[in-house]
């Protein structure tokens, strides 16, 4: 049994107690117990089941790094899946359920998979995927997906809130053990700008459960005074609950910061994802237990030692009654005394060592009573969901058993491993410490900067470096060189504390215990606990030829699942290399990736989601037009109009409408989208006749020309009316989709190689609400606002002139995309929704109806006008669509000029634009291809066009269509095929695209 | 003529970690020219009444402003029924010059941000070093705001104005909103 103790729990505040769910079943535990104390407290030892083999699953580790204790936690909107049970703190209220079992977890029908183990090897899913080929589908598959998965997806939008934060900083400290407190305090002491982050609510780490004395003081005390000392150092920050999850290039670091997940009744977001600029990161991240690797070692009861230890002093937990010690190394010895300090019975310490004389720790073990076996080990642990005893057999051998010993918790340790995922994050090298049997970063191979320099030091544990002293002495010396480096300096007096050194004989490797155990041994011995590899399974990959350790992690999934092998790790690649005859680190590490635990995938979208999701870009008419029908689409960031729905109206029958209306009547559109681009400078002109395709120096002021845009590789790129304001002044207008990215083309151009011309660019697009007023009563409306003489002869088409209308300043231009009497009225956009108004009263008599983007297509379309991004995908230059009259032949350069003049550009087969209406009326599909005879290398049809814009007229009451077709203005005539995706095949006669008043007498009057 | 609309016609949240409100309408004038002369400080100077900035740097008294937007790029602020005539002074001024004015006060939005949290809040939203020493009064980015361009300066020590497209008011309210949204006190500066 579980159980909590009468005394101890450092960490725990006993007076209050805090209650919780399990499964349903109601708990009790203690403000500052883990969700995982808590339910060991409660003697909730079974927690969950294994991914593949569903094997009883419980607790091993007390961190980060538990591969095991993973819950569903909360409910509805607050669901979330695979929370660790060590890394949760409890709070009232808290309901957890297991995970991934089926019916229940004490009974699992899933963990009938173990007995077909033999069946589910390493490599399992890539040797089912090839042979037999039906088997996949029909029988692997549905049987995988039912057993795999661990926690369930959430099914409700998630309550909470998040964000992001910018923090800069000299000198970023990871890590709140001894090592980064005192690294924090040396680099703070020197002045520079220190951010602190530690991923649990505690400080010190390791140290005040692991003990020592520190300048004379206890661990604990130290820590506690260094904590204080820090906080009264104002350049110093220090974040607790806080992870650095990452590190990546020119130290750029993210922090995982957890507000509310022990307090969820606070209000803010729970959790802020740190966005820090560091000068320098000192990574002082501790180290990992290791596991040892002996049959049974993933029975619930075996856990880490160190595990063991921190539940006994930290939360006043006691894993059982009786605990067997098994390790290589000294380390481990400090849980059976602290067991034995706790009242708590050892019945033995299986060493696997052999050692020439006893250690300082052996000594205190012995003279505690307990009873020190050295050289000896597990040759299989007993017990189904629960350890009930273990088998003790000979290291040296292969698994003889010598006697048995009743147990209820076994603690292992297999030596340490320095937590270097930080330091590698961005390229930092390790190196192989064969003394310790671990990777310790290279400190000549640091991940570097743009400077050359290495950006990240480690420190303290993280460094390799694991007794007390050495710890301090070199965070010390870390955040001595960091500072100095950066241009800061320590002042005189400041030395590292000394802590009272503790000896310790060395520590053994131990990749297999015993070191000659049998197959049968093997495939229980475990590696990887939450995805279920064995010793048995990686020395398979091995024999199969899986040499490399990334390409053996992938066919075994070692190190694969939610804790990413941070435990399984070394254990693996050891393994690898056992069988492989090679060298640890021959073999090498898998690549260690951010984030370092997993995060919330919600810190990382922060604020965008809902209603911020996105920037949407409103006009100054968007109300209105919210308020009056509109149905919107986007286009760009800005949400335009479609249509404007009148009553029960279908969108289709709201086109028609306006459609018909703004050729009989009057329609206004919001036009305030489209970009308006200020060029001025004595180069302007020269600079306007590179940029378009035709000739814009010779415009005279008052008058506009429609342009065309091209990319240096002479594809069409935007188009739209220029207006020649004065001398040195010129507005272009652009598509809506256009402004800012022709703005960042005028920019670059006149940046990088036009940088001696004298002109200025300005993106005024949103100064302006812009109003298109179109159709035969479109005159009659402004002269009844009045102020400024629109007639024919007082301005023509295609002129412009600033005026005032109704009272509202603004500036008209004469210029049609519709075929039809036009105006293009900008005012302030401060005005513009009155302005809109005063049209609407002006036109109420007139037939004035507003009208939206797919109205706009169909008039232009209906009068062959192109549109980029319809007409054109860029691959469409000019040529293709018969607008040679819009290439300037005087203009010595323009850009695209050369480039439309490469072979296969100016290749006669290229497709070119002609009009297309079917044989029947009907509307062809958009995006339908033209088919001709024969078939291709691939043996397709050969494709001899396809459709670039098409819509129903109902001006014309039929489908009008534009196309790029083969030879296409040579065919006129001629009918072709489209076979369209609804079966049928539409038959389509060439035509000229101008299907609407082809004199233009309409937009002439 | 109507009275001039702001986009979200001074809408304001006050429950937050910070006052937020927009402002305006505000007059703003993009100056393009050469910084350097002589001719162009003067004429900025004397029409605003602030110190000409340095580099990212934004000296502002009132409606009365000015910033410096790039090394050939100047906002001139002041109010906005002034800004057509001082646009008509500027635009004289400098005939003859090769330079580029232009009224944007329709096309920009104006928010505050106020009190003691003011900097969290940004800090939230801008790749920013906003740190007391990092970033003062009279010191101006023109940087980003999560998703759309912005600039902002500090008016005093509690004080963010932040300027940005007049079409993502009602998106940057929303943000500053979220970010000062009740319970999200950062504590870091």
């Amino acid at each position: 049994m579980s159980t909590r103790l009468a005394t101890g729990g450092r960490l725990l505040n006993t007076d209050k107690p805090v209650n919780f769910a399990f499964n349903g079943k109601q708990m009790r535990g203690y403000e500052g117990d883990t969700l995982a104390s808590a339910l060991l407290a409660n003697d909730q030892m079974l927690m969950g089941r294994s991914f593949k083999y569903h094997r009883p699953r419980g607790v091993v580790a007390s961190g980060a790094e538990e591969p095991n204790g993973l819950v569903n936690l909360g409910s509805e909107g607050k669901f979330e899946p695979n929370q660790r049970v060590t890394t949760t703190e409890i709070f009232e209220g808290l309901e957890a359920t297991s995970q991934n079992h089926w019916p229940s977890l004490e009974f699992d029908v899933g963990a009938i998979n173990k007995h077909l183990s033999r069946f589910l090897p390493a490599g399992f899913y890539y040797k089912m995927f090839m042979y037999p080929r039906a088997a996949w589908k029909h029988v692997y598959e549905p049987i995988i997906r039912h057993s795999a998965g661990l926690g369930k997806a959430p099914k409700t939008t998630d309550v909470d809130t998040y964000e992001h934060f910018y923090a800069f900083c000299d000198v970023l400290v990871v890590g709140g053990g001894v090592a980064g407190l005192e690294a924090a305090r040396t680099a703070g002491r020197s002045g520079a700008k220190v951010l602190l982050l530690e991923q649990t609510e505690h400080w010190g780490g390791r140290a005040p459960v692991d003990g020592g004395t520190v300048d004379g003081k206890p661990a604990a005390e130290f820590v506690d005074d260094l904590v204080a000392e820090l906080q009264g150092m104002d350049n110093v920050q220090m974040r607790s609950r806080t992870m650095g999850a990452g590190v990546y290039d020119h130290g750029y670091v993210l922090g995982y910061e957890r507000l509310t997940d022990h307090a969820p009744q606070k209000s803010g977001p729970r959790h802020r994802l740190w966005r820090i600029r560091a000068g320098h990161v000192i990574t002082a991240t501790g180290a990992i237990e290791r596991p040892l690797s002996f049959a049974g070692n993933d029975i619930p009861g075996v856990m880490l030692a160190a595990a063991v230890r921190d539940y006994v002093v930290n939360w006043g937990v006691s894993i059982g009654d009786r605990t067997v010690v098994v390790t290589n190394n000294d380390n481990a010895y400090l849980t059976a005394i602290a067991l034995k300090h706790a009242g708590l019975d050892v019945p033995a310490i299986l060493d696997a060592r052999v050692l020439p004389q006893d250690s300082m720790l052996m000594e205190q073990a012995k003279a505690l009573g307990i009873r020190v076996m050295m050289g000896h080990a597990i040759a299989s642990v007993k017990g189904g969901k629960r350890v009930t005893g273990v088998t003790v057999c000979s290291q040296a051998g292969e698994g003889a058993a010598l006697e048995e010993i009743a147990c209820d918790a076994v603690a292992m340790s297999g030596g340490w491993s320095p937590v270097v995922h930080l330091w590698s994050h961005c390229g930092g090298k390790l190196r192989w410490d064969t003394a310790q049997a671990c990777f310790s970063p290279d400190l000549d191979n640091a991940p570097k900067g743009a400077d050359g320099m290495g950006f990240v030091t480690p420190a303290g544990a993280a460094s390799g470096m694991f007794p007390l002293d050495d710890v301090l002495c070199d965070a010390h010396a870390a955040a001595d060189g960091v500072v100095t480096s950066l241009g800061f300096k320590l002042p005189k007096d400041v030395t590292a504390p000394s802590a009272e050194r503790r000896e310790e004989a060395p520590m053994a490797p131990v990749w297999l215990m015993p070191q000659g155990a049998s197959v049968k041994l093997r495939e229980k011995t475990w590696l990887d606990y939450q995805n279920d590899v064995k010793v048995s399974d990686v020395r398979l990959a091995a024999q199969e030829g899986f040499v490399s350790v990334e390409h053996a992690k992938r066919y075994t999934t070692l190190g694969m699942a939610t804790d990413q092998g941070k435990l399984s790790n070394i254990n693996g690649l050891a393994t690898l290399a056992g069988a492989l005859d090679a060298d640890i680190p021959t073999v090498g590490t898998t690549t260690f990736r951010p984030p370092y635990h997993p995060i919330s995938m919600a810190s990382i979208g922060g604020e965008a989601r809902g209603p911020v999701f996105q920037p949407i870009r409103r006009t100054p008419m968007h109300d209105w037009h919210e308020a009056n029908g509109a149905e919107f689409e986007p286009v760009g960031q800005w949400r335009r109009p479609y249509a404007f729905k009148r009553g029960s109206e279908s969108t289709h029958d709201a086109v028609n409408r306006e459609v018909k209306n703004t050729r009989t009547n009057m329609g206004l559109l919001d036009a305030s989208t489209l970009g308006k681009i200020i060029v001025k400078g004595p180069d302007a002109g020269k600079f306007l006749d590179m940029l378009y395709t035709n000739m814009m120096s010779t415009l005279k002021p008052g008058k506009c020309r429609y342009g065309l845009m091209c990319s240096e590789n002479g594809f069409l790129i935007d188009d739209g009316v220029v207006a020649r304001v004065d001398e040195d002044t010129w507005l272009c207008h652009t598509t809506t989709g256009g402004a800012e990215t022709i703005h960042g083309h005028m920019e670059e151009w006149l940046q990088t190689e036009w940088w001696d011309w004298d002109v200025y660019v300005a993106n005024v697009t949103e100064q302006y609400a812009q109003v298109a007023v179109v159709g035969p009563n479109a005159r009659k409306c402004l002269e009844k606002l009045g102020g400024t003489d629109v007639s024919k002869d007082a301005l023509g088409f295609m002129e412009w002139v600033d005026g005032e209308l109704g009272g509202f300043k603004c500036r008209i231009y004469r210029i049609s995309f519709s075929g039809e009497l036009s105006y293009e009225i900008a005012v302030d956009a401060s005005h513009g929704q009155a302005f809109w108004d005063a049209l609407m009263v002006a036109g109420n008599d007139l037939g004035v109806m507003p009208y939206g983007t797919e109205c706009l297509h169909i008039l232009r379309a209906e009068k062959g006008f192109i549109m980029i991004g319809d007409e054109t995908d860029g691959t469409v230059i000019p040529q293709d669509l018969g607008l040679h009259w819009a290439l300037s032949k005087k203009k010595e350069d323009y850009l695209g000029k050369r480039a439309q003049e490469r072979s296969h550009m100016a290749d006669p087969t290229r497709w070119k634009l002609v009009g297309l209406e079917t044989t029947d009326g009907s509307t062809l599909p958009d995006g339908a291809y033209a088919v001709g005879e024969g078939t291709n290398a691939n043996g397709q049809r050969n494709m001899i066009g396809r459709v670039t814009s098409t819509y129903h007229s109902a001006n014309l009451d039929r489908g009008i269509a534009m196309g790029l077709v083969l030879n296409g203005p040579d065919r006129m005539g001629e009918v072709i095929d489209f076979p369209g995706t609804d079966g049928k095949t539409y038959h389509a006669r060439i035509v000229d695209p101008v299907f609407y008043d082809k004199e233009g007498e309409k937009q002439n009057v | 003529m109507s009275e001039p609309v702001t986009a979200l016609n001074n809408a304001s949240e006050t429950n937050g970690i910070a006052a937020i409100r927009e402002l305006g309408p505000l007059g703003m004038i993009t100056l393009r020219g050469d910084l350097s002369a002589a001719y162009l400080r003067t004429l900025t100077t004397k029409l605003t009444g602030v110190k000409f900035p340095d580099v990212r740097e934004c000296h502002s008294e009132g409606e009365n402003g000015l910033a410096w937007m790039s090394p050939d790029e100047l906002l001139v602020m002041c109010s906005y029924a002034q800004a057509n005539d001082h646009v008509a002074r500027m635009s004289e001024a400098l005939s003859g010059k090769h330079a580029l004015v232009a009224n944007v006060s329709d096309a920009r939005a104006v928010f505050e941000v106020k009190g003691p949290h003011a900097r969290d809040v940004i800090a939230k939203l801008a790749p920013v070093d906003l740190t007391p020493e990092g970033f003062t009064p009279g010191m101006f980015r023109r940087s980003r705001m999560a998703q759309v361009p912005a600039a902002f300066w500090m008016r005093d020590a509690e004080t963010f104005q932040i300027i940005c497209f007049r079409s993502v008011a009602q998106y940057m309210f929303d943000l500053l909103k979220i970010a000062a949204q009740p319970g999200s006190e950062v504590g870091h500066f």
